[in-house]
This record gives C-alpha cells, structure tokens and sequence, in this order.
C-alpha cells in the first residue's frame, strides 16, 4: 500500500508556557505510570502550585452499556470483568445480584458462601495491588514487591478455582458454577495465618516512615461535604468520616451472619485513606475464618446445590441437562435465546474494594437489558479530583490518585 | 421486496418469541407499606406533583414534573435526609413516545433507604442541572449528555466526557447502531489522514469479530498461510511453524519435531 502521510502533528510539548497570566497548563497524562490506567489531567500551575485542575477521561471507554443493550444476561457477565480489572469478581457479583433481584431467585446457601469467599478475596487482592501501587509511586520499592508476592498467593487460589487470574467470571446468575477445589481450604488458611505478619511487615516500613508521613498526612483532605456531594463511596467515605459499608447497612449474601467492623477516620486525608484500607484487610480476613467454618457447617449439613432452582431463568445442573430431556429443552432455550426476566427496573448496590459498585437494570421482558447503567465508584473518586487538587503540589497529584484508587475499567467503562 | 426495518430502535431484537410467552411484572407495592417511604412521600406530595409513587425490589419511585426536578432534590437533600446523589441517567424511550426517562438515584444514610426519582421528557427538551446541589451531578450530567444528548441547563461545563469532543451522534441512543454509524467508521480515517484518503484507505472495520472468509490476511489458516491477496484454491502447502529462532537459544535445547511422540491414543 503506499504510504500516506498522517496529519498527526508531534506532541512532546506538554507544557505550555505563554499566557499572559503567568499561568503553566500542564498536561499530565494519559501515559503518566502514576494515573492508574489513562487518565490525563490538565493542571492549570501557578509556579508548582496547582489553581485549576481538569481531569479527561474516555480513554479506556469500550461502550459497555451499549454492549449490554445487545446481549444475553448471562452472555455479558464476561464483560463485567473489565470494569474493575483489579476485583473483577466483585463486578460479576454485583451484576449476577441485580438480575437475581430483578427475577427474584433464591440462592442456595453454600453458594452464597463460595460467593463470600470470593468477594473477599477479590477485596484482599485488590488492597494488596493498592497498597503496592501506591507505595511504588511515592517510591517505597520494597512495600510493592512484598505486596505483590502476597496478591500472587490469592491470585493462584483463584486460579486454581476459576482457571483465570485476572478475569474470574467466578460468578454465575443464581449461584456459583462449581464448588471450590479440594486445596481451596487450606491454601486460604495458610495465607490467612500468613497475612497478620505480613501487613505488620508493610506498616512497619510505612508508619512511621518520615517520606512517607510527609506524603501523606495532610495532604489530599476531602471534608465530609465533598465526600457526600461527591457520591464518595467506600473508603473514600469512610476516611472523611462516614462510616457507611453496604455490607454492614443493607446486608447482602450472608454478611449480617459474620462479625467484623468498619473501620473509619475524620480526618479525610490520604493518611486515613491508607489506614481505613490497612484495617479493612484485617476485617477481610476475619470475614473469611468466619466464612470457611460456615463452609464447613454445609458440608456437614449435606447442603450441595450451587445454583438457584429456577428452570425459567436458570439452566439445570449438568448431570439433568445430560440425562433429562426436559432440563436439556430448557437449557437450550437459555443458552440461544436468553432469560427473559419481568417488566421492571432495579437498582442494586454492592460494596466493591473500590466503593458502592451499582448496576441498575431496565428490563423490558425481553431476552436483552433495555438499560443498563453501571455505576463504578471510581467514576465519581476521579471527578473529585476537579475540586480537591486545586491549592496543592504537583508531587501531591501523584499521592492523590493514588490514594483515591481509581481503576480506568470502571470509569470509562 | 426487502423486509422493513424499524430505524427508531436499531438494536438487537429477540430471533424468535413463544407465541404464548406471557410478559411477566417486577411486583410493585403500595408506599403505604413502608413507613419511612410514605414519611417521604408525603413530605414530597405538601409541595409538589406527583404523577405515580411505588415501591419495586425495596426502593421507592417517585414520577414528578421535569421542571420539578432541581426544587424536588432540594427538598430530599435539605429535609429529607437524603444526602447522596447516587447516580444519574436516562433511559431512551423514543420509539414508544418520544421521550426519555430520566432518573436520579437518591441514598439517604441515616434512614438506610434509596428513591429513584423519575421524571419523562420529550424529545428535544432539556432539564435543569442539579449540580449546585450535588456536584456528582457534575459528571453524571455530562455523561447523559455525551450518550443522550440531553442539556442540563446551568451547567458550568456542558461538555463531552468520555466520547472524543467531536464526535457525531450520541451512542446510547436505540437509533444508534452497536458498530457505530457512518460517520464513526470515518472518524479516524478523516481525523488521521484527512478526507482526501478515504478511498485509499476505506472505511474502518468497527465489527473486529466479523471474519472474511476471502481475506487470506486476517483470516485464519492456520498450517497453511499465503500472502495477502492470494488466490485460494485449497491446494496451498503446509507451513510448518518453527517457534524457536534457527540458531538457538544459550542454555535452550532445540525442539525435535521428528524424535518427538505425538500422543493419539485417547484411552492412553
């Protein structure tokens, strides 16, 4: 083919330098390794202090509403996956939630607890791969090494329940497609009698570290109003001294039967932010002790059903499909033409690693959502930023967003 | 003659629907049954219109009058406790009737109850912004413009957020098709190389799972791949792949395909 010239003019200006204002407009981003994925900020300086500050987001935008508009409900839980990359089981969850609500199923409990498990584990993972992150922009090498090498532990408990390590798909509409593996149990007490050293090892290296306090403390402070008007969620939230879990207010799964806190702060800076995630891993992993003696109990009690019993929305086990005639007719029906769930809408909220993670579903009784707007909490965690970088540092934009933990799946979607 | 197609509503249709398939309903409630929500509702109805209230899957709907929208949050943020703006956003209903639901997902923390607002506005009209109220209406108002083309008046900056500022159309529209129209397989081509090289370069291929089984360049023929452009006529000689480079590797021992056992047994 011949070569066509582009019209492509060259970018290494980043800076901008003649205004009449002695204002710098500098582009930072979207390949900067601190902003998380792709996000480009426009800093309007005056000197090295930040006056104005404009986040731009769309980089990572794959239009999965409108893929939405066009699939099966089951045929789109894969697409969850990519929201937050980082705990995509917690999107698969908060997904399969919303349907189940919507057609109103009744999951089993030992699939509840397989789900618990999961979502706790997806939450350790991606505090792990925070903490790492974060402590490597403001350039603690060591914290990011050992936090990885204990996310890899996860990583392979869920690998070797779901044969993925990024994308699970670990969670079906109406239950869990397969029990957990034989090794399951004792890998996940083994790193969770691990883990209490393991975060004394991390808070050791950055409690009391002089860098990292002057990083941290103080700087990046969301009041509780701007939290609020915000649509903060999550830790966000509770560091600016809300002390709001959904998991804790409007209990889903089995989370009113396990015990655990909530932790929060009033001071709202990114000190308290690393504090809140430091204790919430804590809080995770009493969760699950809890949640492996609740296992225990439903393979004492005999309760084995993983998914829901609904032949209109959910196809039969594989042993009926196999055997049976009519459950093989209902499968095929689901798997080329889709459930078709009630006229109706549903908003259904869940407590993801990130924040509130809500999917509301407009059905219009086809096979396809007639609406589907997902609502990842990094959306609005990157919006702040417009309000609350303008009066600090350029150094302090990197500790921001990294406190803030925004995961670009989940705010272009 | 060719088959009519609706082009209010271009998205995928259900291939094949029960003759006696009976649309089932979300059951919705009365207010009455929750004390709190009818507390709220009344407070809501001392001041304002409104059109339909019930509760569905826990949370409580509330229909009001568009022009309502910003005096109706006020009234919810200021004595109603419900501090969060949790999502906004429309839901497209031009081919039934012209107009589009818009919805505002309000939380309150201290009550530990959500209402979804909802109010219907004809094609064309715009709401007024709630950002003074909540600035997390600030991106959500953007994004409904960016995918619904829908103004909120008093917006300071009513402006694309996550499509490129000059792009045509708005992509959550159900008159949108899934691949993009016309104008988005020549985004780039124009934006790139300018107009003058849509012929050499034609237009982008936005359906990336589309396969031409005459293009012998994207097509897969795995073993037995031809240059691009090649005639095929199902004679072509198999490639062998070679995965390691000629020489070798320091410390890697070469790969023998012929000493190597090839396993065919499936009882092995």
């Amino acid at each position: 083919m011949a070569q066509i010239k582009n019209r492509l003019t060259p970018f290494f200006e980043n800076i901008t330098f003649d205004r009449e204002d002695n204002e710098m407009v500098l582009n930072f981003g979207p390949q900067h390794p601190s902003s998380h994925g792709q996000l480009r900020l426009m800093l309007h300086l005056q000197q090295e202090q930040i006056v104005k500050a404009h986040p731009d987001v769309g980089y990572l935008h794959r239009g999965m509403e409108k893929m939405a508009e066009n699939m099966i409900y089951n045929e789109f839980m894969p697409t969850t996956d990519r929201m937050d990359y980082i705990a995509s089981s917690s999107n698969n969850y908060g997904f399969a939630l919303a349907v189940e609500k919507l057609v109103g199923l009744e999951v089993p409990r030992r699939a509840k607890v397989i789900r618990m498990m999961i979502l706790e584990i997806n939450r350790l993972m991606s505090h792990l791969f925070w903490l790492a992150t974060t402590a490597l922009d403001i350039g603690a090498m060591t914290v990011f090494l050992y936090a990885f090498r204990e996310r890899e532990y996860l990583m392979d408990i869920m690998e070797g329940y779901c044969g993925a390590r990024l994308t699970h798909s670990a969670i079906r509409i109406g239950g869990v497609p397969l029990d957990i593996q034989d090794t399951f149990i004792s890998q996940l007490k083994d790193f969770l009698d691990k883990l209490p050293a393991n975060i004394k090892d991390y808070e050791d290296l950055l409690d009391t570290n002089r860098i990292w306090l002057m990083r941290m403390e103080e700087v990046g402070t969301i009041s509780t109003e701007m939290a609020l008007s915000w649509a903060c969620t999550g830790p966000m939230l509770r560091a600016s001294g809300v002390a709001w879990d959904i998991r804790k207010e409007e209990p889903y799964e089995l989370y009113d039967e396990v015990e655990f806190n909530v932790p929060y702060s009033d001071k709202g800076d990114n000190f308290a932010r690393y504090r809140i995630y430091m204790e919430e891993m804590r809080e995770s992993a009493k969760i699950l002790y809890q949640c492996i003696d609740m296992y225990d109990d439903c393979v004492k009690n005999n309760q084995t059903e993983l998914m829901a019993h609904s032949p209109k929305y959910v196809s039969a086990p594989k042993l009926d499909i196999m055997t049976q005639n009519y459950s093989l007719m209902q499968h095929f029906v689901l798997v080329t033409q889709g459930m078709r769930p009630p006229v109706g809408e549903v908003y259904v909220a869940t407590e993801s690693p990130k924040g509130e993670l809500g999917f509301y579903i407009n059905s219009q009784g086809g096979p396809y959502p007639y609406r589907l707007k997902l609502r990842g909490p990094s959306f609005w965690h990157t919006g702040i930023l417009t309000d609350l970088l303008p009066g600090h540092y350029i150094p302090d934009v990197v500790s921001i967003i990294g406190t803030t933990n925004i995961v670009f799946g989940e705010v272009d979607r | 003659m060719r088959a009519y197609k609706p082009k209010d509503n271009v998205q995928k249709k259900p291939y094949y629907t029960d003759r006696f398939h009976k649309v089932p309903h979300v059951p919705k409630e009365a207010v009455e049954s929750d004390e709190v929500f009818a507390a709220d509702l009344e407070a809501i109805k001392a001041k304002f219109e409104v059109l339909d209230a019930y509760i569905q899957v826990g949370q409580m709907v509330v229909f009001v009058k568009p022009e309502d929208n910003y005096s109706v949050l006020e009234l919810m943020r200021d004595e109603l406790e419900y501090t969060q703006l949790s999502e906004m956003s429309a839901v497209d209903f031009l081919a039934q009737s012209n107009s589009f639901e818009i919805f505002y997902q309000m939380l309150s923390m201290n009550k530990v109850k959500r209402i979804r607002v909802k109010m219907t506005i004809s094609k064309g009209d715009s709401i007024n912004s709630v950002e003074p109220l909540f600035r997390s209406a600030d991106w959500a108002e953007r994004e409904m413009y960016d995918m619904f083309g829908i103004q909120a008046n008093g917006h300071p900056f009513m402006k694309r957020i996550l499509m490129p500022y000059d792009w045509h159309d708005h992509p959550l529209l159900k008159t949108y098709p899934l691949q993009g129209d016309e104008a988005a397989s020549w985004y780039e081509v124009d934006k790139i190389y300018g107009k003058e090289a849509r012929d050499i370069i034609g237009p982008e291929l936005r359906d990336t799972a589309k396969v031409d089984r005459y293009d012998s360049n994207r097509f897969a023929r795995l073993g037995f791949e031809v240059p691009k452009g090649t005639e095929i006529t199902g004679n072509e000689p198999e490639i062998t792949q070679e995965y390691q480079e000629d020489g070798g590797v320091f410390l890697i021992k070469k790969f023998d395909r012929e000493s190597s056992k090839v396993i065919d047994d499936p009882q092995r």
